[in-house]
């Protein structure tokens, strides 16, 4: 077992934790915190997959902007900080069955095709670099990127609408 | 290699013989090597804080025209430590309905997010962690310090500390955007997210490439960092004093001791990113000289920080944000579309022919930015005196007629 | 090297666990918080497989580039839809918005 995989492993183990923790708890502020523990965790993911940049990017979207938003309106959203009670509807067994059935079915699946266990190459100096021209290249991925942005764009337009008050009403 | 040209390199080959001379792997050196450093850097940097409080307590004393601390010590430059030690014997209380985890992860975190960033500053030539996303990384562990105010403010149980936190989220999330925006013309510049490379890409600086992003870095810095003229989250008048209002002992020393820390990594970030970082004359040969450098260009942004928390008034929270997204993230846009487009042409000027450009681009920008402004402020003006006539300010009213209190009763 | 089956067991995981989280909790906002989880996973399969099937191609990169601008959309707008039902039903429990139900 290299160290690799010995850090792997500890991610592995710490993000399925708190993905746990994140459904389970009852408090949605633990929640709220929960889930940027598990965010980090992917983020983990993605430095040991060489993607440096997407590690970042998810740390300050995730992390800094969604998971913190997430945060705000939790509070903004009670009425008491403190939630009592269960947190869950009557059909969590019938939802933990069936995630139950979906991971054996993904784990199966996974297991009966042959996959490689090492990478056909190293990641290129370059790929940030790459990556860039790629969204803005015409034979890239120019128009999802615009079509993201406008969907970005159109989101910010609609959030601020959906949660405008009329001042004189 | 000597000592002098490769100083930390001279002490890590010499732990490394040391380490492997006990008869540890080669692996596990590496690992007990990089742990060292970061536990070193760390302490430094911490320990540096009681200078930086003395420093600042001096400076605003004379900016309010009193001595500052002078008793303890010569200058009084052990005042710090005396600070220290009663706040070590302080109790550390926990509110009884506090979310005691939370309550205590808070400032670790807002510190850990704050040392974080000093992984990737270039103390100097080919020290420091050369990440090739560097500028982004000190971007993304910035988030962990709003988080650590935020989880303060949630679980002190508090209704002033909340509202703190509250404020805080939308100052941060806010003032986030003008920051990497600015933050962005260096990385655009040296064409590299490395601040390393940055730094070496530097022949000249690139506050002569762009004063308006070194200014507009700055201004959103400080309001990140939460100092005066931004420092709404612990408004003394307003909210007591916001999010460490429950906080004692010695984990309010931890918020205390990341606060100044974080306004005196902005300025060495500022001197990285505009000030040509370690860049001075003999630094390549040198490197422990180019340490000098970053340092004294980051104390002297630090200065500028305590020079305008030391003479500018708080601002209202609905104008700071106002400032945020309609004045200096717009500029912010205007000014990278400018010197992208500009960079494109100017290529192949040369390095000072590049830099005069780009200089004479942001001079344009900022006297058309401060016409408008005065544009700007001429039509709010002539409104408001079409609302209120001369003479007549609409200021507190004359109380209500009793008549109409009396006429609903009968 | 860690093999590839480790990285998609794991998402596999955390998708199962965000999809839970989505069909059992009451809370509107933790059910996207298990939204969030599920694209994560999605976006661990996809990095996986590009870094190693096609490393040298940024294709993986930018569908999860994609990804992350799509779910910072989704919470946008989501957390917006929230704050303006908290405002009419004073709640954000999931089962009490039933205003078109029948």
């Amino acid at each position: 077992m290299t160290a690799m995989q010995i850090v792997f492993i500890l991610t592995a183990v710490v993000t399925l934790f708190a993905a746990l923790r994140v459904v389970t708890t009852p408090n949605m502020i633990h929640a709220a915190l929960w889930l940027i523990v598990a965010l980090f965790g992917v983020a983990v993911f993605y430095l040991l997959l060489s993607a440096s940049f997407l590690a970042m990017a998810q740390i300050i979207v995730y992390i800094g902007a969604i998971a913190i938003l997430m945060m705000f309106v939790i509070m903004l959203t009670r009425r008491e900080m403190r939630d009592r009670g269960p947190q869950t509807g009557p059909q969590w067994k019938w939802a933990a069955i069936l995630s139950a059935l979906l991971f054996g079915g993904l784990v199966w699946m996974v297991k009966s095709v042959s996959l490689p266990a090492s990478p056909v190459a190293e990641v290129p100096e370059s790929s940030i670099a790459d990556l860039g021209r790629a969204l803005v290249s015409p034979n890239g991925f120019v128009i999802p990127f615009e079509v993201a942005s406008v969907l970005l764009l159109a989101a910010l337009i609609g959030a601020v609408y959906v949660a405008w008050t009329r001042r004189n009403s | 290699m000597g000592i002098l040209s490769q100083p930390i390199g001279v002490i890590a080959e010499w732990l490394r013989n040391l380490f492997l001379g006990w008869g540890l792997s080669e692996g596990l050196t590496t690992v007990l090597l990089y742990l060292i450093g970061a536990g070193v850097l760390a302490t430094l940097v911490q320990v540096w804080v009681i200078f930086l409080i003395w420093f600042e307590r001096k400076i605003i004393g004379r900016f309010q025209d009193r001595l500052g601390p002078n008793r303890v010590g010569p200058y009084g430059l052990l005042q710090p430590f005396a600070d220290l030690i009663k706040i070590i014997t302080k109790e550390v209380i926990i509110p009884r309905d506090a979310d005691k985890a939370v309550y205590l992860l808070g400032p670790i975190i807002m510190d850990a997010g704050v040392l974080a960033i000093w992984a990737v500053i270039p103390l100097m030539p080919m020290v420091g962690m050369d990440v090739n996303v560097a500028a982004l990384y000190t971007i993304a562990v910035g988030a962990f310090a709003t988080l650590g105010i935020l989880m303060a403010g949630w679980a002190s149980n508090n209704k002033f500390a909340l509202l703190s936190a509250f404020r805080t989220v939308a100052q941060m999330i806010s003032y986030e955007v003008p920051t990497v925006l600015a933050l962005l013309i260096p990385v655009m510049l040296a064409g590299t997210m490395s601040l390393q490379g940055i730094v070496e890409a530097q022949h000249v600086w690139y506050i002569v490439f762009a004063p308006l992003a070194f200014v507009i870095y700055f201004i959103a810095s400080v309001a990140e960092v939460g100092r005066t003229p931004f420092d709404l989250l612990e408004a003394e008048s307003e909210i007591v004093a916001g999010f460490h209002i429950e906080y004692s002992g010695m984990v309010f020393a931890i918020f205390y001791v990341g606060d100044f820390l974080h306004a005196f990594t902005i300025g060495a970030l500022g001197a990285v990113l505009f000030l040509g970082g370690w860049r001075g004359p003999g630094a390549e040969t040198f490197p422990l000289l180019g340490l000098l450098y970053l340092w004294i260009k980051a104390f002297l942004v630090y200065f500028l920080v305590v020079w305008a928390r030391g003479s500018l008034p708080r601002v209202r929270i609905d104008q700071m944000m106002d400032f945020s997204w309609k004045f200096l993230t717009p500029l912010a846009l205007i000014l990278l579309v400018v010197a992208a487009v500009l960079d494109h042409f100017v290529m192949g000027f040369g390095m000072w022919g590049r830099a005069l450009s780009h200089f004479a681009a942001n001079v344009v920008i900022a006297v058309l930015t401060l016409r408008y402004l005065d544009h700007y402020d001429k039509v709010r003006e002539s409104k408001r005196r079409m609302v209120a006539q001369p003479g007549q300010y609409p200021v507190a009213r004359p109380p209500v007629p009793v008549e109409t209190s009396t006429e609903a009763a009968s | 090297m860690i093999p590839l089956d480790w990285y998609l067991i794991v998402a596999a995981a955390l998708f199962a666990i965000g999809l839970f989280g989505v069909l059992s909790r009451k809370n509107a906002v933790a059910i996207l918080m298990g939204v969030e989880l599920m694209l994560n996973a999605v976006n661990i399969n996809l990095l996986a497989f590009w870094r190693y099937r096609a490393p040298t191609e940024p294709v993986g990169m930018a569908f999860a580039v994609i990804v992350f601008a799509v779910a910072a959309a989704e919470v946008a707008v989501g957390l917006a839809l929230f704050i303006a039902v908290y405002r009419r039903f004073n709640s954000v429990v999931a089962d009490d918005i039933n205003l078109m139900k029948w």
